[in-house]
């Protein structure tokens, strides 16, 4: 018996040690990873550089922080003004424009409202809502749609509740709870099956979501780079572009390439 | 990192920020209930089972001993599963009730196992002493709990440790809301996932702090229990 289990110890610690091949660490948000799309387009990528790209999905916050920490090669995060800073602050060298979709308010019911501005009013005077509180890309869009509609998160009542949770549970809780929430169109689109919610109000040009891709610096890890580099200048290339394009779910397209 | 952690974890305990006491007060009143819950239930239930004879005793031990070791988001989605199903009516999702209930049932069935264990440990020589001394049941299972004591108090603290540390179930249920439903594990869970590493660590030594406390407190208590 004791002899089953050193030689099973033995055999998972092997196994465990085992994969090193060349890998590239590519750390991304939820709405990238739970939408599908690098599922859909990055084995493209591996097969033609022959690299095995490991996919960390955090909020776009911890992403620029684990940037920040040289735990990772490249980002593909949303958070414009976020990743600009990062850029000049020196921990990435270079960023660029990926692709777009566009943010929606969801709720139990659709609203009624044609403006950004009355919508916000409608929630704020008639409805509760969830804000992701997390500091994600999404988060940060929001804070920034009630700022610039003239309201102070801080003075909410209590209709407005943070659930500190990524974008998946959040938009689960605010289904459970009958609530309103803001979120990325291809989140809720690829969960659509499992929420009890309808689009409550979409505004494509205010609510444009854009996601860029940065090279992390060099000199903030030991890594090989060119497999970041490869990977910046593959996934900016005409034809993953058109790929990106095509990836459409619900007879939907969830993405537009807009190097 | 580390050093700066512990130095922002003296900076949070000594900020006074009404929204870290909040977490901590919180997180310890839901697990403190939870417990003394579970454990009162959970000395009857796993005393009964140790001193009765039934058909399924061997079966029910097994369920009992599998339970103790049900990872907490499981549990706490089978409470989800209860509040928003059969019990939908008394509007408990991602409120602190919800939390209780799931922390109750997730240390009940480890008071239930080890007062079985120590129990059925215990029972025979007490039992045939005081059979023979001519005592009845219910003195029998007093004279029993009070043997079995400083077990008690372990698994107390053993579920208490447990509800105190798990993150799913309360995740899942209570919501991880701001100012009310966030407690310590889902506040670390929450500033990992922003990236604000060196709070959640400032927040791990609180919660580690409070543990030994606790433990240095119970100690006292029973100065026996730890020679």
């Amino acid at each position: 018996m004791k002899k089953v289990l050193i030689v099973t110890m033995i055999l998972f610690t092997l196994l465990l040690s085992s994969c090193s091949r060349d890998e590239l660490l590519l750390v991304t948000t939820t709405s990238v990873e739970n939408s599908g799309l690098l599922a859909y387009i990055i084995p493209s990528f591996e097969e033609e550089y022959d690299v095995f790209v490991k996919v960390v999905a955090v909020g776009t916050g911890a992403a620029l922080e684990l940037g920040k920490l040289g735990e990772a090669d490249v980002l593909l995060v949303h958070a414009y003004d976020l990743e600009v800073e990062f850029v000049n602050d020196g921990y990435g060298e270079k960023r660029n424009n990926v692709m777009y979709n566009d943010f929606i308010f969801v709720g139990p019911n659709e609203l009624t409202t044609t403006t950004l501005a009355d919508t916000l009013n409608e929630i704020i005077n008639n409805y509760d809502f969830y804000s992701r509180g997390d500091n994600s890309g999404t988060h940060t869009r929001e804070l920034s749609i009630w700022e610039q509609n003239g309201h102070t998160v801080d003075d909410f009542g209590s209709w407005y509740k943070e659930t500190g949770q990524g974008m998946g549970s959040t938009l689960s809780m605010t289904s459970l709870s009958g609530y309103y929430t803001l979120t990325d169109r291809a989140t809720y689109l690829s969960m659509l099956e499992n929420l009890d919610l309808v689009i409550a109000y979409e505004n494509a040009e205010e609510l444009k979501n854009q996601y860029g891709v940065i090279k992390i610096n060099p000199e903030s890890h030991n890594r090989n780079e060119l497999f970041a580099d490869q990977f910046y200048d593959w996934i900016i290339r005409e034809d993953t572009q058109e790929l990106i394009g095509t990836y459409i779910k619900y007879d939907e397209q969830l993405f537009f390439p807009n190097s | 990192m580390i050093i700066e952690s512990t130095m922002k974890a003296v900076e949070l305990l000594f900020s006074f920020d009404s929204e870290i006491y909040t977490i901590i007060f919180l997180s310890l009143a839901i697990s403190l209930l939870a417990t003394a819950t579970a454990s009162f239930f959970g000395t009857i239930l796993g005393i009964l089972i140790s001193i009765s004879d039934f058909k399924l005793k061997r079966f029910t031990k097994k369920i009992v001993f599998t339970f103790m070791g049900i990872p907490p988001v499981v549990m706490g989605l089978v409470v989800l599963l209860l509040i928003t199903g059969p019990f939908d009516g008394m509007n408990l999702l991602f409120t602190k009730s919800a939390m209780y209930i799931a922390q109750t049932l997730l240390v009940l069935p480890i008071i239930v196992g080890n007062i079985i264990i120590s129990s059925e440990k215990t029972q025979k020589k007490i039992l045939e002493t005081a059979t023979t001394l001519g005592a009845n049941k219910y003195h029998k299972i007093t004279l029993l709990i009070k043997e079995i004591k400083p077990f008690i108090l372990m698994s107390v603290i053993l579920g208490f440790s447990r509800a105190l540390s798990e993150v799913g179930a309360v995740m899942l249920v209570g919501g991880n809301i701001k100012n009310d439903t966030r407690v310590m594990t889902t506040y670390i869970a929450l500033n990992n996932s922003m990236g604000e590493y060196s709070m959640s660590i400032a927040m791990g030594i609180i919660l580690l702090l409070i543990a030994f406390v606790l433990h240095t407190l119970l100690a006292r208590f029973r100065g026996d229990f730890y020679d």
